[in-house]
């Protein structure tokens, strides 16, 4: 199937479905004891040294978080959450001389195939599924992030030259706090959801950019965050900001060790777009599932939007979502520039007993505003999958074009595709368009495949890339086959 | 030894019987034709040769090079060397032609304890038989049959087939909705393909397509059996009168 790698490594990778990346590192961690109360708050804020507006800001959040009901509108059934049994902060302990990286987690991240080293590359390697996928040589910017704490942000230097910035958002908070200030919490506030609050009370690290006005970023940047110790959880917390005519590719990836708990990860990602700038947010999400028979696995809990405040700013979210017990995320945009666009690409596979609600909003305050929404939805197992969006045309939006497509894809008897979209449009100019399709794995196209004698496995899993290229194709070529792997992998033994 | 041996065979498909006790033998490298009215069990013939799970053999036998066919996986078939060109070639959005024969010629080599091909060595061998059936080098970087006329859906079953060099080759109505030109292409890719071990089944309605392939043997079929069986002459006159005469000796 692959160039360079042997037909045995692909089966070997298809029949072995274990979690890959459920490995542990052995580091020294640094971390508090558990619960959540305003000393865990403050004992936070001090470990990260912080300036007091970012304590207080924290603070003002954890007061609203405890008054706030659990949400319970989602497709899903999350266990309640003890929040007593967290600890809400974890960071390994350096051993190495400052401003190096501990070795066992360079180790960690090799295995992960994450540079740490300036100049080598996230390669595809040798796993192009298709011809067509040259091998691709573009450099990488990496900020890798295990449990509460950055390890190392490659290329800093290199992009400060331009007059970007691409560190961990402590160091943002400590180097750029009149830029972190300014930005924070102005896309997604405080107070906008449960979750969304108890990230701002708690959030530990996570990546901050700034692109200049008129800077197009000439790499992708990428965040890759690990959880590693048990009985934590990881918020963190993102902001992109995107001046004037500027440009950035970001990716973030994710994984974390097997654990029969379920681990909590609510993040908050923003991103602020001004005049004529563009950002594209591409995430290949594998946080650990859970086992065949719903044991442990990720409670991925997240905010994330996207404000093109600016006239003629674009943002364009492309997620492929394989991993986590429980999925419940709607990367969103707030078009308020007129002529602004959004976009929203998504795939999403459930297995076994991982439950996804999953979408995006797209909110059209300005004229003139597009956007475009692709979910495809592929559920096998006793998995739970649910589209979950909102297209919302405000009075003042003149002109508004939305084009909606959510197809879902069953491969056995025992899952459950659910799709809900919302439209609420209050200007009439609006052209706004809605397909959705269901459909099972189509058994004349296996039989096609496995007469030409590709083994059922492969064909399903040829025939789901098929069925997931559109969106997969969006992302970044390093991205993108990893993706596709990444769907094979997730899918495997899972038509009945 | 027979390359292909059917015995007794009764088929059915959502419960309803279709085969009705077929037989039949094929050696190394002979070509016969099937041919009958619409409903017959052609198609089902050709289904159950390859193991489409949507047919059940319900009695009867069939060796493979001396092997037991049922219990054999319709991948497996495959790597045996049992290929069919379908009467409707299915399309697969978002998979590249390029993907998907990479993906079957790779399987098929590892059956064989073969190295896959590389790259280089798939596209060197996909020019070389593109050209056989003179199939647009476009057509080959689309999904599979996504956008095909009918025409080039054909033309691409054949492309295959010469890609894949198979032992027994079906073609259950390849020629139909061909044009001449069309015709003569498919025919030419069906006759490279000749030698004194590969063999062929061609399902056919039509006299020109057995004018260039020229079967050794025809059979006819009707309501689930081989009712008469013959040399070339047997077709020529099917196209002269028809099936009438033979569905009144069978009732009659």
């Amino acid at each position: 199937m692959n160039n360079g790698q042997s037909s045995e490594d692909v089966l070997k990778d298809l029949t072995s479905s274990e979690y890959k990346y459920g490995f542990t590192t052995d580091v020294e961690t640094d971390i508090i004891p558990k619960g959540l109360n305003e000393d865990v708050v403050r004992l936070i804020s001090a470990k990260k040294q912080e300036p007091d507006w970012m304590l207080q800001f924290r603070l003002e959040a954890y007061r609203y978080w405890r008054q706030q009901p659990v949400p319970q509108w989602g497709h899903v059934k999350v266990d309640p959450i003890d929040y007593d049994n967290i600890s809400f902060y974890a960071a390994p302990r350096k051993k190495a001389a400052a401003g190096d990286v501990d070795p066992e987690i360079l180790k960690t991240f090799d295995k992960l195939g994450i540079p740490l080293h300036e100049r080598d590359m996230l390669l595809g390697k040798t796993t192009g599924t298709e011809l067509s996928a040259v091998e691709a040589s573009s450099t990488m910017a990496v900020d890798a992030i295990v449990d509460s704490a950055s390890q190392k942000t490659t290329y800093r230097d290199k992009l400060a030259e331009l007059g970007i910035i691409f560190c961990s958002f402590g160091e943002a908070v400590r180097e750029y706090p009149d830029l972190v200030r300014k930005y924070l919490g102005k896309v997604v506030p405080v107070r906008d959801n449960y979750y969304s609050a108890l990230n701002s009370a708690v959030f530990s690290d996570g990546s901050f950019v700034y692109i200049p006005k008129g800077v197009r970023c000439p790499m992708e940047l990428a965040s890759y965050f690990r959880i590693n110790s048990s009985g934590t959880g990881q918020f963190e917390r993102t902001l992109i900001i995107a001046d004037e005519e500027a440009y950035v590719s970001y990716l973030e990836g994710c994984t974390a060790p097997m654990r029969d708990e379920n681990q909590l990860h609510a993040a908050v990602v923003e991103i602020y777009v001004h005049e004529r700038a563009e950002v594209k947010y591409s995430t290949v999400q594998n946080w650990y599932p859970g086992d065949k028979f719903g044991k442990g696995g990720v409670y991925n809990l997240v905010t994330k939007r996207a404000l093109c405040a600016g006239d003629f700013s674009k943002v364009s979210w492309t997620q492929v979502e394989t991993g986590s017990a429980i999925t419940w995320k709607y990367p969103s945009c707030v078009l308020k520039g007129d002529n602004s666009q959004g976009e929203f690409y998504s795939v999403a596979v459930t297995n076994n007993y991982q439950e996804a609600d999953t979408g995006t909003k797209m909110i059209h305050i300005g004229r003139n505003t597009r956007s475009r929404i692709i979910s495809k939805g592929i559920s096998a197992g006793h998995s739970q999958n649910s589209y979950r969006g909102m297209v919302k045309v405000l009075p003042g939006a003149e002109g508004v074009r939305n084009y909606t497509q959510c197809d879902s894809l069953l491969l056995s008897k025992t899952c459950g595709a659910h799709t809900f979209p919302i439209m609420d449009i209050q200007n009439p100019t609006a052209i706004i368009e809605h397909e959705a399709t269901t459909s099972k794995i189509n058994e004349d196209q296996l039989f096609y495949c496995q007469q030409r004698g590709i083994k059922e496995e492969d064909a399903v899993s040829l025939i789901v890339g098929g069925y997931a290229k559109e969106v997969v194709q969006k992302l970044p070529m390093e991205f993108a086959v990893e993706a596709q792997k990444l769907l094979s992998l997730s899918i495997e033994n899972s038509v009945g | 030894m027979s390359l292909l041996e059917i015995h007794n065979l009764h088929a059915s498909a959502a419960g309803k019987e279709i085969l009705r006790g077929i037989d039949l033998t094929i050696n190394p490298g002979e070509v016969h034709a099937v041919m009958g009215p619409n409903g017959a069990g052609k198609s089902t013939l050709s289904a159950i040769l390859t193991g489409n799970p949507q047919y059940e053999v319900t009695q009867g036998e069939i060796l493979y090079k001396g092997r037991n066919l049922l219990e054999m996986k319709p991948e497996e078939r495959a790597w045996e060397g049992i290929f069919l060109s379908f009467q409707y070639p299915v399309e697969i959005p978002g998979v590249s032609m390029v993907n998907f024969m990479r993906t079957a010629v790779n399987a098929q080599r590892e059956y064989r304890g073969l190295p896959a091909l590389t790259a280089t060595e798939f596209l060197r061998l996909m020019r070389e038989k593109r050209a056989v059936v003179q199939l647009d080098n476009k057509l080959a970087n689309r999904s599979v049959n996504e956008g095909f006329s009918g025409g080039e859906k054909k033309r691409n079953e054949i492309f295959q087939m010469a890609i894949l060099e198979p032992t027994l080759s079906i073609l259950d109505e390849t020629d139909s909705g061909l044009d001449v030109d069309a015709l003569r292409i498919v025919s030419e890719g069906v006759n490279r393909l000749k030698s004194a071990e590969r063999s062929s089944i061609v399902i056919t309605h039509y006299q020109k397509l057995l004018e260039y392939v020229q079967p050794q043997f025809v059979h006819i079929v009707y309501r689930g059996r081989i009712v008469k069986s013959g040399g070339p002459e047997l077709g020529d006159r099917i196209f002269a009168e028809g099936f009438d005469w033979v569905k009144q000796e069978f009732e009659g």
